[in-house]
C-alpha cells in the first residue's frame, strides 16, 4: 500500500495536529511516519527515548529487539519504565507504555537477543532500524545485516559524557547509498579497551539527548524532510558542550559484506575469554582470616574505589603493567575489580607478559562479596 | 599551535584534560607529541608497527584526514584534530 493511501481518523487528525500544521511536513509526512515501520534494537537508555518520540509521532509500526528485564538501576536514565516495571521483561514493559501514550501504533515485541542467525529475518520486515545497543558485536551484527538487507540504520552511541550519531547505509535523493560503519570502524577495538556502560558508567541525562536526536533523524529518513545525517557524523560532549559535524566518506578498501558471522569471534570477546584462576566470595572470605599470606589489588578506577573499597590496593586496570612492580610474586594475589571482568583481563595481561602464575580472580568482584556480607 | 580535542575514553589517561595545544606541523607529528607527553595513550592510537590504528578516525577540522593527506595533513594555528573512537553504549 502506498502512503497516499493512508487514512486519518478524527482523533488521529487531533492528536497529529501540530505535526499537520507545520509548513513542508504537512499531512503526507504524516502518512508516510504512519505507513512506516521501524525496528529498535536495544530499548535502554537510547531506546527510551527514542520509542517515546517515535510512537508520539504517530509511526505505525514500531518493532522493539530485547531480552532484558527492567532493573531498578535502569531507571536513572530509561525513562521508559517505572517502579511497577522492575523485573518485567522490558519489550513487555515498553509495549505497555507505547499502547498508553499512542494506542494507534501497532507494537511487535521480539523477546530475543538478536544473533546471525535471526536478525535478517527479523530486520527484513521493517523500513528503517534505528541501533541503541551497548555492546561491539551487535554493534557489527546491527551494521552488517542492514547493508545485506538493504535498510537505513539510525546509529547513535554514548559512553560517560560523550554521544555520536549518524545515518548509514541510507540511499538519499541522488540514489547513491551513504556511508556504513565498517567505513568508519573496520575493526573493533580489542576488548577491554573501551569499557561499557556498566564499568565506565553514563550520565542519565546523555542518552536522552542522543536518543533524541536519533529519533529526529528516523522522521527525517522515513518523512524525507530535511537532510539527515548520512555522510556526516555527529558528536556531543555533555561536559564541554563540544558539538561537532564531521564529515564521513565511503571507503573503497572496506570489504563487501557477504554473510553474518560470528560477532562475537570478530570482537575478540571469545578470545579474551581464556580460563584463568578464579576465586569464590566464599573461599576468599577464607582467604581473608590469613590475611598476611595474600595480597589484595582492586584495579577500578580511583573514583570507584573513594565510593567504596575493601582496604586492597589501587592499580586500574590501564597500569596494571607499569605498576607491576608493586605486585608480589611469592604470595597468593587477589584481584578484583565491580564485577569480575576488568580484574580478569588485568590478571591475562600480567600473566601474558610478565609470566606471574600467583595470581587470582575474585568471581562476581566486589559487588558480590558486599553482597555477601550484607 | 593547533588543538587536540581529547575523546572521553582517552581523558583517563590525560590528566582529564579535554582539549591540549600542540606544536606539529603535521597530524603525525601532533599524535606523536600527545603520546610523548601522555604516554599510556600512545597504544590506543599507534599499532606495533608505528601505523596509526585502523578503528581510530582522526578529522582535522570536519574532515577525515583519509581524505586529506593522512598522517602528513599538515595542520595551522587555528586547526582542530578531532580524535574519534568507537564507543558501543547505549542499551546499558
Amino acid at each position: 500500500m502506498s502512503y497516499k493511501d493512508i487514512t486519518f481518523s478524527r482523533e488521529e487528525l487531533a492528536r497529529y495536529n501540530r505535526h499537520i500544521i507545520i509548513p513542508h511536513f504537512g499531512i503526507e509526512a504524516q502518512q508516510k511516519l504512519k505507513a512506516a515501520s521501524v525496528l529498535v534494537v536495544g530499548s535502554g537508555g537510547l531506546g527510551s527515548p527514542l520509542l517515546l518520540y517515535l510512537a508520539a509521532a504517530g509511526v505505525g509500526t514500531i518493532g522493539i529487539v530485547d531480552f532484558d528485564v527492567v532493573d531498578e538501576s535502569n531507571l536513572q536514565r530509561q525513562v521508559l519504565f517505572g517502579i511497577e516495571d522492575i523485573g518485567k521483561p522490558k519489550v513487555l514493559a515498553a509495549k505497555a507504555r507505547i499502547g498508553n501514550l499512542n494506542p494507534h501504533v501497532n507494537v511487535v515485541t521480539h523477546n530475543v537477543q538478536l544473533t546471525s542467525k535471526n536478525a535478517l529475518e527479523i530486520i527484513e520486515k521493517y523500513d528503517v532500524v534505528a541501533d541503541g545497543t551497548d555492546n561491539f558485536p551487535t554493534r557489527y551484527l546491527v551494521n552488517d545485516a542492514c547493508v545485506l538487507a538493504g535498510k537505513p540504520n539510525v546509529y547513535a552511541s554514548i559512553f560517560q559524557f560523550e554521544g555520536q550519531v549518524s545515518v548509514f547505509n541510507f540511499t538519499g535523493n541522488d540514489g547513491e547509498k551513504g556511508p556504513q560503519y565498517r567505513d568508519l570502524f573496520p575493526v573493533p577495538p580489542p576488548p577491554g579497551l573501551v569499557p561499557n556502560c556498566a564499568e565506565g558508567g553514563v550520565l542519565g541525562v546523555l542518552p536522552g539527548i542522543i536518543g533524541t536526536l536519533q529519533a529526529n533523524e528516523v522522521l527525517k529518513v522515513i518523512t524525507g524532510v530535511g537532510e539527515t545525517l548520512s555522510g556526516r557524523f555527529f558528536v556531543f560532549d555533555a561536559l564541554s558542550f563540544d558539538t561537532r559535524t564531521l564529515k564521513i566518506t565511503k571507503r573503497p578498501n572496506t570489504p563487501a559484506i557477504t554473510e553474518l558471522i560470528d560477532y562475537e569471534q570478530f570482537c575478540g570477546v571469545k578470545a579474551a575469554e581464556r580460563k584463568i584462576k578464579e576465586i569464590s566470595v566464599e573461599e576468599f572470605i577464607e582467604w581473608l582470616q590469613a590475611p598476611e599470606q595474600i595480597q589484595v589489588i582492586d584495579v577500578r578506577e580511583p573514583e570507584e574505589y573513594r565510593e567504596v573499597n575493601i582496604g586492597a590496593l589501587l592499580i586500574p586496570l590501564a597500569s596494571v603493567s607499569a605498576q607491576k612492580e608493586k605486585i608480589l610474586r611469592d604470595k597468593k594475589v587477589v584481584f578484583h575489580c565491580k564485577m569480575g571482568g576488568r580484574s580478569a583481563k588485568a590478571i591475562r595481561e600480567l600473566e601474558d607478559q610478565f609470566g606471574f602464575d600467583n595470581l587470582y580472580n575474585l568471581r562476581g568482584g566486589i559487588t558480590a562479596y558486599l553482597e555477601r556480607l550484607s | 599551535m593547533a588543538t587536540i580535542i581529547i575523546p572521553t575514553p582517552l581523558r583517563k589517561f590525560t590528566d582529564r584534560r579535554n582539549r591540549l595545544s600542540v606544536n606539529g606541523n603535521t597530524v603525525r607529528e601532533a599524535i606523536e607529541e600527545l603520546a610523548f607527553n601522555y604516554p599510556d595513550v600512545r597504544k590506543h592510537l599507534i599499532d606495533d608497527h608505528g601505523k596509526l590504528r585502523t578503528f581510530v578516525n582522526i578529522f582535522v577540522s570536519d574532515d577525515d584526514i583519509r581524505n586529506l593527506k593522512n598522517e602528513y595533513t599538515p595542520l595551522c594555528s587555528e586547526d582542530v584534530i578531532s580524535i574519534i573512537p568507537a564507543i558501543a553504549g547505549g542499551m546499558e
